[in-house]
């Protein structure tokens, strides 16, 4: 019976990959709200590698959870390079043996070719004069973030969060937590993507604060209305990277090595820098930088490594069933 | 192998069981066997641990009883349906016949869409609703309502084709020996369509049970008060925590599987007992 | 029929119709009035999108091939069920009708268990340079999972209820198997089948959660029309989401139309 079914599963695989010497095509698996932003990059990348290297390719695009992407690039999704959101989700990549574990060092800036931070969308005039942090734990403010444990978005929020707390209260763990807990209950609905929490907010005018990606938030400001929302960068935020790395596993059976580095290195061109700036996230690229500094107020970041002792560190402490967000996120 | 007792008159024994089990075996068991043997990796102790945490038994209880208000809803309705689809003509029918598929059509995220934006307190009935203190989005309602709606279609396609081939002849004798409208139903058109009711109602509970696109957008989705289970297994997917999201797919299975093995068996039964009345 | 209406029959059209109203006509209202709101130029703009127009595509041929599979499987399961009594027969029902309660998302997952590179038959494929997960056969064969019970659901009570007496009859007279099934049992069953054929393809066309996982939703590859709507969705580009959506409504009313005029055409 098992030959059969496997001679039967061998009869139904109409699809064989064969490996292919120099292939002009590449995969790009990405998480699950960048499809703008890779359209235009993609766009301006294959004119550029077509006028270096005299070939025309194709970039492929895949988007959804990085959770979900990097799970199915452990079960085979033939993804030469992965531009995610979520650094832990690489990390899962390292474990199961398809990107080197030195990734960060390939590329510049811990291989994160352009970051973002939590910030706060809210309604015109901000009537509720939300400023920081601290006004989230307030009795008479709606919050909507999404659910932590589903986006990786989130749980920026909640480590942001938690940074700014940890400074406020001097490390004194059980009002870190009284008042992460408050914000929690302040939040209605746990929707489980940032787009998602972005259009709760926006379309049904759900909360009177959205803490999403401040690219997101600058995007909401502009896509939905200067008239109808405002942004507001509270005074210390966490430093979100957008990490990029190369599927050691796919490209050296496909061969695809070379091009993928070119597509990753377009990322950090000055063109590439300017998309992403475009599109509201913040770049390392100095010219690129100036061009769009009136964009980006000045503020201070903490990152994970600093604040929380690397992302290994969270994802046990934190993230785990069980953790530190569980205590003010389901034991509420 | 078929049963001595049986007259075996009819041809296409070996065929037909050849199919079924090479289908059943490929497309269903074998998927299945792969989570089972997921799950064999843990010990029983963990696998008790997973499944009977306070936040799974939360979960379950949200999920057990929305799946269950929202079947009896569809009972009622699915049959008023069915009923008047088949049983009268009158202008629109067609159009009302062609819109009850409409919830399977849409994708579940776009149902669930739909239905947050009507209920919204901004929205085309949330505003109604809201003032009168009927708070459907984010609460238990709303799953109640994401599961009735994304499974409307079962119990009329269950019992329509039945309904259509009820012996009308059996019901003008029953009338003209002087039986009312409502005997004729209840001795004669109910236990006809009774196994089909219930196969569509169990299918409609079974789907309520693991709907999950439509219902995570209206549910609000807080740990321990609107997290249905379904959530929790893609929580723990995220995770990477396959053996737990195994786990608890399984235990929704099982409460799945028995049910419809219970009401096979009843059907069965019920069958058995109409045809030795008839 | 040419009895003038009872009360009870007014009441009850009534009844459906008003509940129909605001179940199943509103949301659609509510969904065109989405897709419309930046006006007909848009809406088409949005259809015509290349990925969109390739994903409607991609689930219309998932559907051509998993409607006729199942209704095929549906009916020889229903003949075996409803035809002869054996043991595990219950058992048999039972598993067919498993999949419609399992969690998409779970359904998916299974999948990825049994064909992904970690999967029970992952290494095998390797072997033999096979990839199965993340084409359009692993949104084929998620689709055969999540619908398999829909035809066999449809045609199991009313073949049970039916009975054999026109089948035995027709075998008597000398019919072949092929015979009675084609001339007797099939015109009995065809409208089951059709309802059948309807729910399958809704659901095909429909399904999500199954597919997302397995499809790894490669643009213009292996997004179907449910996947590039959540992509559309996630783009702020709700106007499109909602046209894309308003493209899987209409496909659906396409069938059912098709079902009414096969309808007409039996009863007239």
């Amino acid at each position: 019976m098992n030959k059969l079914l496997l001679s039967a599963a061998a009869a139904l695989a109409l699809v064989a990959t064969p490996a292919l010497a120099q292939p002009t095509d590449l995969l790009n698996a990405s998480y699950d709200i960048a499809r703008e932003l890779f359209d235009e990059e993609n766009a301006a990348f294959i004119p550029a590698y077509q006028a270096a290297n005299g070939v025309a390719v194709t970039i492929n695009q895949s988007h959804a959870g990085t959770s979900t992407q990097a799970r199915a690039i452990l079960e085979g999704l033939p993804a030469d390079v992965v531009t995610f959101n979520q650094v832990t989700d690489i990390e899962k990549l390292v474990e199961g043996g398809f990107v080197s574990a030195d990734w960060q060092s390939e590329f510049a800036n811990s291989a994160s070719p352009f970051y973002s931070l939590p910030a706060f969308l809210v309604r015109a005039g901000n009537p509720k004069g939300i400023s920081d942090w601290g006004d989230l734990a307030r009795d008479d403010v709606s919050v909507i973030f999404p659910n932590p444990k589903t986006s990786g978005n989130a749980r920026y929020t909640y480590l942001a969060a938690r940074a700014w707390a940890n400074e406020e209260f001097a490390g004194d763990e059980a009002k870190v937590v009284e008042y992460l807990t408050k914000v929690f209950l302040n939040v209605p609905v746990f929707e489980t993507g940032g787009r998602g929490a972005t259009t709760a907010f926006a379309e049904r005018g759900l909360g009177d604060v959205l803490i999403t990606f401040e690219a997101e938030v600058l995007s909401a400001v502009s896509l939905l209305g200067a008239d109808k929302y405002e942004s507001v960068v509270p005074s210390v935020s966490l430093l979100a990277e957008f990490p990029v790395a190369i599927v050691d596993k796919v490209v050296d059976s496909r061969g695809s090595r070379d091009l993928a580095k070119a597509y990753l290195d377009f990322l950090y061109s000055d063109d590439g820098q300017r998309i992403a700036a475009g599109r509201n996230h913040r770049v390392n690229n100095e010219t690129v930088a100036a061009e769009f500094a009136d964009r980006f107020p000045e503020v201070r970041l903490v990152n994970v490594d600093e604040a929380f002792g690397g992302w290994a560190k969270v994802s046990e402490e934190h993230f785990a069933e069980g953790g530190l967000l569980d205590q003010v996120f389901v034991n509420q | 192998m078929p049963n001595q007792r049986s007259k075996h008159l009819l041809p296409g024994f070996g065929l037909t069981m050849g199919v079924s089990l090479f289908y059943v075996t490929l497309v269903i068991l074998l998927p299945i066997l792969a989570m089972l043997l997921k799950l064999a990796g843990m010990g029983l102790p963990e696998f008790w641990r997973i499944i009977s945490s306070r936040r799974a038994i939360a979960a379950y209880q949200i999920t057990f009883s929305s799946a269950f208000y929202a079947t009896i809803i569809n009972g009622v309705v699915g049959l008023l349906l069915a009923w008047v689809l088949t049983r009268y003509r009158f202008p629109g029918r067609r159009i009302l016949d062609a819109l009850v598929d409409l919830p399977f059509a849409l994708p579940t995220a776009v149902a669930g869409l739909v239905l947050v934006t009507l209920f919204a307190d901004t929205g085309w009935y949330g505003q109604f609703l809201e003032p009168n203190g009927l708070k459907i989005n984010y609460t238990q309602a709303g799953i109640v309502a994401a599961m009735a709606f994304t499974s409307i279609p079962f119990v009329v396609r269950a019992v329509q084709p039945v309904l259509e081939e009820v012996d009308e002849s059996l019901e003008a004798a029953a009338e003209t020996l002087g039986a009312s409208r409502w005997q004729i139903f209840t001795r004669i058109i109910w236990p006809t369509i009774l196994p089909a009711f219930i196969g569509g109602c169990v299918l409609s509970f079974a789907r309520s049970l693991g709907e999950f696109g439509a219902v995570v957008f209206i549910a609000g989705n807080i740990p321990g008060v609107t997290e249905i289970v379904s959530l929790l297994i893609f929580i723990r997917l995220d995770e990477y925590n396959y053996e737990a999201a195994a786990a608890l797919a399984f235990v929704l299975l099982a409460v799945a599987f028995l049910t419809l093995l219970a009401t096979n068996a009843l059907a069965a039964w019920q069958t058995r007992y109409v045809e030795r009345a008839a | 029929m040419t009895r003038s209406r009872s009360a009870g029959e007014i009441i009850l059209i009534t009844l459906a119709v008003t509940l129909a109203l605001f179940v199943l006509v509103v949301p659609l209202v509510l969904i065109f009035s989405f897709a419309l709101r930046e006006g007909l130029g848009v809406y088409f703009a949005n259809i015509i999108e290349p990925n969109t127009l390739h994903a409607i595509w991609l689930s219309v041929m998932t559907a051509l091939i998993v409607v006729p599979v199942n209704i095929v499987v549906g009916a020889a399961l229903a003949w075996l069920v409803t035809r002869f009594r054996f043991r595990g027969r219950q058992l048999l029902i039972s598993i067919i009708e498993l999949p419609a309660s399992m969690s998409p998302i779970v359904a998916g997952v299974v999948y990825l268990f049994l064909y992904g590179g970690q999967g029970l038959l992952g290494p095998f494929l390797q072997a033999n340079s096979l990839q199965v997960m993340f084409t359009p056969l692993a949104i084929v064969l998620v689709s055969l999972f999540v619908t398999a019970p829909f035809a066999a659901r449809e045609l199991i009570p009313l073949m049970s209820q039916q009975g054999t007496e026109d089948e035995e009859a027709a075998l008597s007279l000398g019919a072949n198997g092929w015979q009675m099934f084609w001339y007797v049992t099939l015109p009995n069953i065809s409208w089951a089948m059709v309802y059948g054929a309807v729910l399958t393809n809704a659901r095909v066309m429909g399904e999500f959660g199954a597919v997302s996982v397995v499809s790894g939703a490669i643009r213009g590859q292996t997004n179907t029309l449910p996947l590039q709507i959540n992509l559309l969705f996630n783009d702020f580009n709700v106007t499109g989401a909602f046209a894309a959506a308003s493209t899987l409504t209409l496909i659906a009313v396409a069938t059912l139309v098709l079902k009414s005029i096969l309808e007409s055409r039996r009863h007239g």
